[in-house]
């Protein structure tokens, strides 16, 4: 383990020593990296394997590890009835993206890898992040870290870099097992282009869980009790999963535009709520996975007028092209994590630290 | 005065409307143990938060050890060894691992870490239990580790803040004698905050008295308790067998007696002696000198009988005692 965190630190010890704070002054910044690497990483590191320890881990890895599984099986089983079905009739089974296929078709008695990982990935990211920083601050353990030579910053900052490189590894490690479980199933090599595909919507899912754990970091700040952190990181996240779609129908229904055949009005109005979901990370990742899992996709526009559809070739998308048409879903991912990040980080360096208070 | 090693110099602290700390002058010297006495809520917390740079002051400077604690926080907390009152570990990792993390925060590598905090550990009487997690540990081995947390990064100054709180007398006495040591051997600067007065007095060179943010009074103790009244330093207690008040009028007549008073005698003490003790007494004799031994002989001159004699030098709890019942009437100001 710390083998792999010595790696992990030598590419971004160089990419920080860069950077800093405006509160550093750089002539000082040389003596905080110690013989012992600086004590960045040595949170980092401390907070990785106190993760990795934790049974609240153990059991998470638990219920996503069988959660794959199943839709690894839903899967399989949906491709053999399809190659049954295609072999019975004597016409040849649409092999293209044949590999992809494993994250994104189902049998309908389990859900697919990916409406399982859209479903699961919020939990990670809160089930980590909800007690980072204020079970510290309950434990007393706080106070006494932050009287070491420690910034301040650096302490939110490692608290959430060892999240996502632990997020990371459970994602990465997650999507292989599906691929190479997959492999061995149907014995199908995936071409390199759908393997990149994988790979990029893995690290989507990565960057969708760090924005939930930066909530929870946030929720973690702001909540002096552990539990109310929780409940408001689960809440957020039903909010979004459940009840913000019904939210948006509900004003859909309400600002339809009484006549029926005034096209612009019915499309600007649709591309507002279109926007209104789109504020809904759990909608952006939906749309920026499904892109990349299927190639087929190849717009994501509520509105495709007859020339468009009937000018379009009808192929799928080049990887390049779909990673172009998911930007402004991974952009506004990234955004939104980046607004949390600095809504917990403002917090946190105005919080005054005191024991146990 | 030579220059401290920590200077404060007109401190404030407000918390909106309140002000917890209010304009605070004190140096504390190398070498010294001061300690900082008050009641809860005294400012004495907030006062070595800002001296540590974790809380901004809101008008007036700290220096610890020549730099300001404000603008160079972490200079400063890497000279520095603070111990929060309560405080806190990694309850799952074992004894040795919290220190070895502390002493990597502060940039000691892993190996050295090692063997100094095992070193300290040993130091402490906690090396039995070194990989015990802390969660098991009992109130004063945390204490205990927390003194050894603080000693890791060879600190310069040593803050320990309430660090007798809640540990058995011996536990405390044990303790005490533990930094007592550390800094006469190493040389160490160490303020320490309590509102556990008599506890204090035995190892503090310097004491200050610190209420409402206001440093009322501070030195070693004969001059705290001149400084306060100009009163009496000195209290003896003597158990007279035939107490009267011509008695009283001549121990009052003593050169340098204060005050004398009667008070009750204690149900325990009374209870074997029966009906005989009624003109027993204890009389506490104040006085601004010792005079211990004319007490004695006026009493034994006067023809009463003198059961027992105990003579108490004034304690800081009278000290403080004395600073709040006359604190209001006073309105003191230092």
């Amino acid at each position: 383990m710390s083998g792999l965190l010595e790696r992990l630190r030598l590419p971004l010890a160089r990419l920080r020593s860069g950077d800093g704070p405006a509160a550093r002054t750089s002539g000082f910044a040389d003596r905080e990296r110690g013989p012992g690497g600086s004590a960045f990483w040595v949170m980092v590191q401390k907070e990785f394997g106190d993760h990795i320890r934790s049974w609240r881990f153990i059991i998470l890895l638990a219920i996503v590890t069988l959660a794959c599984i199943g839709s690894i099986y839903a899967s399989i089983t949906a491709l053999k009835d399809a190659q049954e079905a295609a072999t019975g009739s004597g016409t040849e089974i649409d092999s293209s993206f044949l590999f992809l296929k494993m994250f994104t078709v189902s049998d309908g008695s389990l859900p697919n890898f990916l409406t399982f990982l859209s479903f699961l990935a919020p939990l990670i990211g809160i089930a980590i992040g909800f007690d980072s920083i204020n079970s510290e601050r309950n434990k007393g353990t706080l106070s006494r870290v932050m009287s070491q030579p420690v910034y301040r910053d650096d302490f939110l900052n490692a608290k959430f870099v060892a999240g996502l490189l632990l997020i990371a590894v459970v994602v990465f490690s997650l999507g292989f097992l599906v691929m190479g479980m997959g492999l061995l199933t149907i014995g199908y090599p995936p071409t390199p282009e759908e393997f990149w595909r994988v790979v990029v919507a893995l690290v989507i899912t990565t960057v969708y869980v760090g924005l939930w754990l930066n909530l929870s970091l946030l929720f973690s700040v702001r909540f002096k009790q552990a539990a109310t952190s929780a409940l408001s990181g689960i809440a957020v996240w039903i909010f979004f999963l459940v009840f913000y779609g019904m939210i948006v129908n509900l004003v859909s229904n309400a600002t339809a535009p009484g006549d029926a055949a005034d096209a612009a009005a019915y499309v600007s109005q649709q591309n507002w709520m279109m926007l209104l979901q789109r504020l809904s990370p759990a909608y952006l990742f939906q749309e920026a996975a499904s892109t990349l899992l299927l190639p087929d996709v190849r717009t994501l526009n509520p509105f495709v007028t007859q020339d468009q559809a009937y000018l379009a070739l009808n192929a799928p998308l080049s990887f390049g092209q779909s990673l172009l048409l998911v930007w402004p879903q991974v952009v506004a991912i990234v955004a939104e994590t980046a607004v949390s990040f600095a809504a917990s980080y403002v917090a946190f360096m105005r919080q005054e630290i005191r024991s146990r208070s | 005065m030579e220059a401290g090693v920590i200077e404060l110099k007109q401190l404030t602290k407000k918390y909106g409307e309140f002000t917890a700390v209010d304009r605070l002058d004190l140096t504390i010297r190398q070498g010294e143990i001061f300690g900082l006495l008050g009641p809860n809520g005294a400012g004495k917390t907030t006062t070595i938060l800002m001296m540590l740079g974790l809380t901004e002051p809101t008008s007036g400077s700290a220096t610890v050890c020549g730099l300001d604690a404000t603008r160079q926080p972490m200079l400063v907390k890497r000279r520095v060894g603070y111990m929060p009152d309560d405080i806190g570990f990694y309850d799952d990792r074992s004894g040795l691992d919290n220190l070895v993390y502390t002493a990597r925060l502060n940039g000691v590598p892993e190996k050295d870490a090692r063997e100094r905090a095992m070193l300290l550990l040993e130091k402490v009487g906690l090396a039995d239990a070194a990989r015990k997690k802390t969660g098991a540990y009992s109130r004063g081995m945390r204490q205990r580790l927390g003194l050894a947390d603080v000693l890791i990064k060879r600190p310069d100054v040593i803050i320990l803040d309430e660090p007798t709180l809640g540990i058995d007398p011996e536990g405390v006495r044990e303790l005490l004698v533990l930094i007592r040591e550390m800094s006469r051997t190493e040389g160490l600067t160490v303020l320490l905050s309590s509102h556990h007065l008599h506890q204090v007095q035995q190892i503090c060179d310097r004491v200050g008295l610190f209420v409402k943010g206001r440093l009322i009074a501070a030195g070693d103790l004969d001059t705290l308790s001149r400084e306060l009244d100009g009163g009496p330093t000195h209290l003896v207690e003597i158990d007279v067998g035939g107490w009267d008040s011509a008695l009283e009028e001549t121990l009052l007549s003593l050169e340098g007696v204060l005050a004398v008073n009667r008070c009750e005698t204690d149900a325990l003490s009374g209870s074997g002696a029966g009906d005989a003790s009624s003109d027993l007494a204890t009389i506490r004799v104040a006085s601004g000198v010792d005079v211990t031994a004319s007490l004695a002989s006026a009493v034994v001159s006067s023809g009463a009988s003198l059961l027992g004699l105990r003579p108490t030098r004034y304690g800081l709890d009278d000290i403080y005692h004395r600073y709040f019942e006359g604190g209001d009437s006073h309105e003191r100001t230092s």
